[in-house]
């Protein structure tokens, strides 16, 4: 059922139809709104406004920072963390907390293969990622009234960040990522909520103990360390039940149930077995 | 001045002006029919709403900004607008209501009652326009007349039903506060001349006294 599976090599560049070139059970987001419509707060608040203003980041050179329980750490260019890793085709559902939801065709990396290439220790049994800043080039970190204390961070667990299903994109819609959605690498774990898919990545680090997310710092109450898409659990300020697939229009909303794990669980309950879902949100 | 502003002419332009944002996202929908997407973005709904609930805070402050305006300057002939400027701002709430029951909702009866028992920021906008339906109701010069000193006190509902509409605002926004806080000091800037000019208003001892004119 899922063409997002790994282990799909690239496909031909030839086809036009997008649907056709990455095939997926429903049909792709289109290409406009993958790239104009989507949350970047060191852009801005408005859903626009990465689009409109992302062009300001320069990504290159860019390096990251390998930090903590790993054998390989320190700064490595963006080449070397990416060299000899298979880019492969993932086309994945995409679930905004907000509740709204896309199908998007990634391309990159598996996220577990990038770690494993700076030998993670025993020890690593988190992994955290930060988001550059760059006041300078995002405006939204510029912004007085805002209660995000840059820059953005983001965690999983060894064992999620281990899974064949997260992966670090480079590119959508066979072209390299756009600044507005986190270029040149980000996060991509398609069975949580989107703010888990960290953007613009400079820095990894190997943790023993879990670390803080930019959210759950901001508002405890009503995200948590997991945040795994889930129906039965609602945002305290409104429900998850369902979710509207974009493009929505004003004449049919699109709305849709929405699936627990995002349509994933076959693949991905495993890892939360004996954990009470409820209370680690 | 007050000449002018007592003009039809000057009471339609009022009109035009205030109906300015609904009379654009009329446009914006009817565009949207014709090509989906065209204007109002990938998830339209949520703009509408969005757009509608923002229009409704700054109409309300507008229709609360006249009588301090009148005031301040000195120029009666604007206390004519307050009531226009008042239908017209209970109007966008209401549009806002109705696209988030009809288009955010669909009217799924269910989502709705949950909204409006669990969601404290729903609540707090139900609060805000269930507060405003009677003053739109008595907005008539009849009801004025029927009620004599009883619609004035009925009609500073307008003050608890704003202060429930900023509390909505502030609920549901995730981050970036600089647009709750501006509203919210607008007001408290309207609430604070209000308090100052009743303060100041002339009572029965300072007319005898001759400190002002009666």
């Amino acid at each position: 059922m899922l063409s997002g599976m790994p282990g799909r090599t690239l496909a031909a560049a030839d086809t036009s139809d997008p649907q056709q070139r990455w095939p997926f059970d429903e049909p792709l987001t289109p290409e406009n709104i993958v790239t104009g419509y989507n949350n970047f707060y060191e852009f801005g608040l408005d859903k626009t406004d990465p689009a409109r203003y992302a062009e300001a980041l320069t990504t290159t050179p860019w390096s990251v920072e390998i930090a903590g329980a790993a054998e390989r750490t320190g700064r490595f260019d963006l080449d070397d963390v990416l060299k000899d890793l298979a880019v492969e085709d993932r086309v994945y559902r995409f679930r905004c907390v907000e509740a709204w939801s896309m199908v998007v065709p990634w391309q990159g990396v598996s996220l577990g293969a990038l770690l494993n290439k700076f030998k993670p220790t025993s020890n690593a049994k988190y992994v955290e990622f930060t988001t550059l800043k760059r006041p300078s080039e995002m405006r939204g970190q510029r912004s007085f009234f805002s209660g995000i204390d840059w820059p953005y961070v983001e965690g999983l667990r060894m064992d999620e960040a281990q899974h064949p299903l997260s992966l670090i994109a480079t590119g959508v819609y066979g072209k390299p990522l756009p600044n507005q959605n986190g270029a040149p690498l980000r996060l991509i774990v398609p069975w949580k909520y989107g703010f888990k898919s960290i953007k613009s990545i400079v820095k990894i680090r190997f943790m023993e103990r879990q670390p803080k997310n930019t959210w759950q710092i901001l508002a405890p109450r009503e995200y948590g360390f997991y945040a795994n898409v889930n129906p039965d659990v609602d945002h305290p300020r409104w429900s998850q039940a369902s979710e509207r697939r974009l493009p929505s229009t004003l004449f049919s909303p699109n709305r849709r149930p929405t699936l627990p794990f995002n349509g994933y669980g076959e693949e991905v309950a495993g890892l939360y077995a004996g954990l009470d879902l409820q209370r680690n949100f | 001045m007050s000449r002018v502003l007592s003009t039809p002419a000057a009471h339609g332009l009022l009109v035009l002006l205030l109906c300015a944002p609904l009379l654009w996202l009329g446009w914006a929908i009817a565009q949207e029919a014709l090509a989906p997407g065209s204007v109002l973005g990938a998830d339209p709904a949520d703009a509408v709403v969005d757009y509608l609930g923002h229009w409704s805070l700054r109409l309300l402050l507008v229709a609360l900004a006249i009588s301090p305006l009148r005031r301040l300057l000195g120029v009666p002939a604007i206390g004519r607008f307050r009531r226009t400027a008042g239908l017209i701002a209970f109007g966008t709430v209401v549009c806002h209501l109705l696209a988030y029951a009809l288009l955010l909702n669909g009217l799924d009866l269910t989502v709705l009652v949950e909204d409006l028992t669990e969601r404290r920021y729903i609540i707090a906008g139900m609060v805000a326009v269930v507060l405003l339906i009677p003053l739109a109701v008595t907005s008539t010069r009849g009801w004025q007349r029927r009620l004599r000193k009883r619609w004035q006190t009925l009609h500073r509902l307008v003050f608890p039903a704003m202060g429930a509409a900023l509390l909505h605002l502030f609920w549901l926004t995730k981050d970036g506060f600089g647009e709750p806080l501006f509203y919210a000091a607008v007001f408290a800037a309207l609430l604070i001349e209000r308090i100052v000019s009743y303060r100041r208003r002339p009572t029965i001892a300072s007319v005898a006294r001759g400190e002002v004119p009666a």
